[in-house]
């Protein structure tokens, strides 16, 4: 709550940038402590990993200090006091209300809960009880999320755009003040870590059924060592690895891929998403199923995480002649 | 044995307890960002590292033993390359470090 009212009153921008990731490792180790790790680990993930640096990345394009604040006269200030705290208190008093934390017999634990507790594992047949409830009981609702990071990453593209490739005069300009060609030791220390990451992005990927982790995590772990790849060694090495048509592509097929596995199942003669009758036994179908929508949560996310970085970033390098004074040079 | 293990950890622990709170008290006091910075890397190499000592000989030989183990690795690769990245970058485009305390190249707190 602190670093929350600290981030009210601060003006440095950039300070708020280290508070909300601040903010967001706390609250991971809030959901740590109450035993749900695969949302501590998404949360640390993206809220203190991956956002600080998409808003470092604004950052770079706009003033980081925000505007002075304009003093505004009492009554101005009042009617809005006045309706947060009438709506505070009228939240509170609902909350009276609510059932205990681990309440057995709160409506929360009652209706579906115990079905999915006592009966995911002979017929999902899989440990984690999380990803059997995320990825094939409500595997409808995994689809939307999907659907959301896909239309986020394509309204960020449609926003920002991105950089052709034609243009090099933009990107040597990049190269030069981003490339960090003369620290050597983030050169070495990169090379051993960035396959390491990536081999613990598969590893996340693949042991979701049995630990936390699943799809949402490792493809945010794969786009953050392609994004501390292009950081150290700059934009047109990145898209020498890998072009801008192939992170567009492989959005679309992590989304296909999970929505075509419904339609397939909808082909060999069950419902949408019903993954029992992808293959013999309905277990085995689960797994195959299973399987199948992490990888494409997996792809789509990387691809849409590592192409707002990469407009974020390609954005950057045509900003040096309109800076204002007193920024520092991107 | 066992009372080895114990108070050898017990030691681990407050000394990397200890060096945390120096390292924080030290990030607020210090005059310079170079100082600064001296203090959180104190924090984030010795009091990580001594922590994550003190709970390994509390695991004992085990799968938690060689996570731990991983951790520190990790921690010991990332951290001081973070330091010195940070320190770089504010050696280039930032203040100038106090040298002495006679305000030669003294600039005002941030």
């Amino acid at each position: 709550m602190a670093t929350a009212t600290a981030s009210i009153f601060l003006r440095d921008l950039f300070a708020l940038v280290m508070l909300f990731g601040i903010f967001s490792l706390l609250t991971a180790s809030f959901f740590l402590n109450l035993d749900a790790p695969d949302v501590a680990m998404t949360e640390a993930a993206i809220g203190a990993g991956i956002s600080p640096i998409l808003m470092l990345g604004t950052l770079a394009l706009i003033r980081n200090r925000s505007a002075p604040r304009v003093k505004k006269t009492i009554r101005a200030t009042m009617a809005p006091i006045l309706a947060v705290t009438i709506t505070g208190a009228a939240l509170i008093y609902a909350s009276f209300d609510m059932p205990y934390l681990a309440d057995p017999q709160a409506p929360a634990h009652n209706h579906v809960a115990p079905r999915y507790i006592q009966q995911s594992l002979q017929e999902i047949g899989i440990p984690n009880a999380v990803t059997s409830v995320l990825a094939s009981y409500r595997g409808y609702d995994t689809l939307g999320e999907v659907f959301v990071i896909f239309t986020a990453g394509i309204g960020v593209l449609a926003l920002l755009g991105f950089m052709h490739n034609t243009s090099g005069r933009r990107y040597s300009q990049f190269a030069d003040t981003a490339s960090l060609d003369h620290h050597t030791i983030l050169h070495v220390i990169s090379k051993i870590a960035i396959p390491l990451i990536l081999l613990f992005a598969f590893y996340v990927q693949f042991h979701g059924e049995y630990s936390p982790g699943g799809g949402f995590q490792a493809g945010v772990i794969f786009a953050v060592a392609f994004i501390l790849y292009a950081m150290i060694y700059g934009l047109e090495t990145v898209y020498k690895v890998v072009s801008m048509r192939l992170i567009r592509m492989t959005m679309v097929a992590g989304v296909l891929l999970y929505a075509g596995t419904g339609v397939a199942s909808l082909f060999l003669g069950g419902n949408y998403l019903d993954y029992g009758t992808l293959a013999h036994e309905p277990v085995h179908g689960q797994h195959l199923g299973i399987i199948l929508i992490e990888l494409g949560v997996a792809l789509c996310v990387a691809s849409v995480m590592l192409s707002t970085f990469l407009c974020f970033a390609g954005r950057a390098a045509v900003r040096p002649d309109e800076m204002e004074e007193g920024d520092k040079p991107t | 044995m066992e009372l080895l293990i114990d108070v050898a950890s017990w030691v681990c622990l407050l000394t990397g307890g200890f060096l945390g709170i120096t390292g924080a008290i030290g990030l607020f006091r210090f005059p310079d960002v170079y100082t600064r910075l001296h203090a959180a890397s104190v924090t984030d190499t010795s009091c990580m590292g001594l922590i994550i000592l003190g709970l390994m000989l509390q695991a004992g030989f085990g799968m938690m033993f060689l996570k731990l183990l991983l951790v520190i690795l990790i921690l010991a690769y990332t951290s001081p390359t973070v330091a010195h990245i940070l320190i770089k970058t504010a050696r280039r485009e930032g203040p100038e470090p106090i040298l002495d305390n006679k305000g030669k190249n003294h600039r005002h707190r941030d």
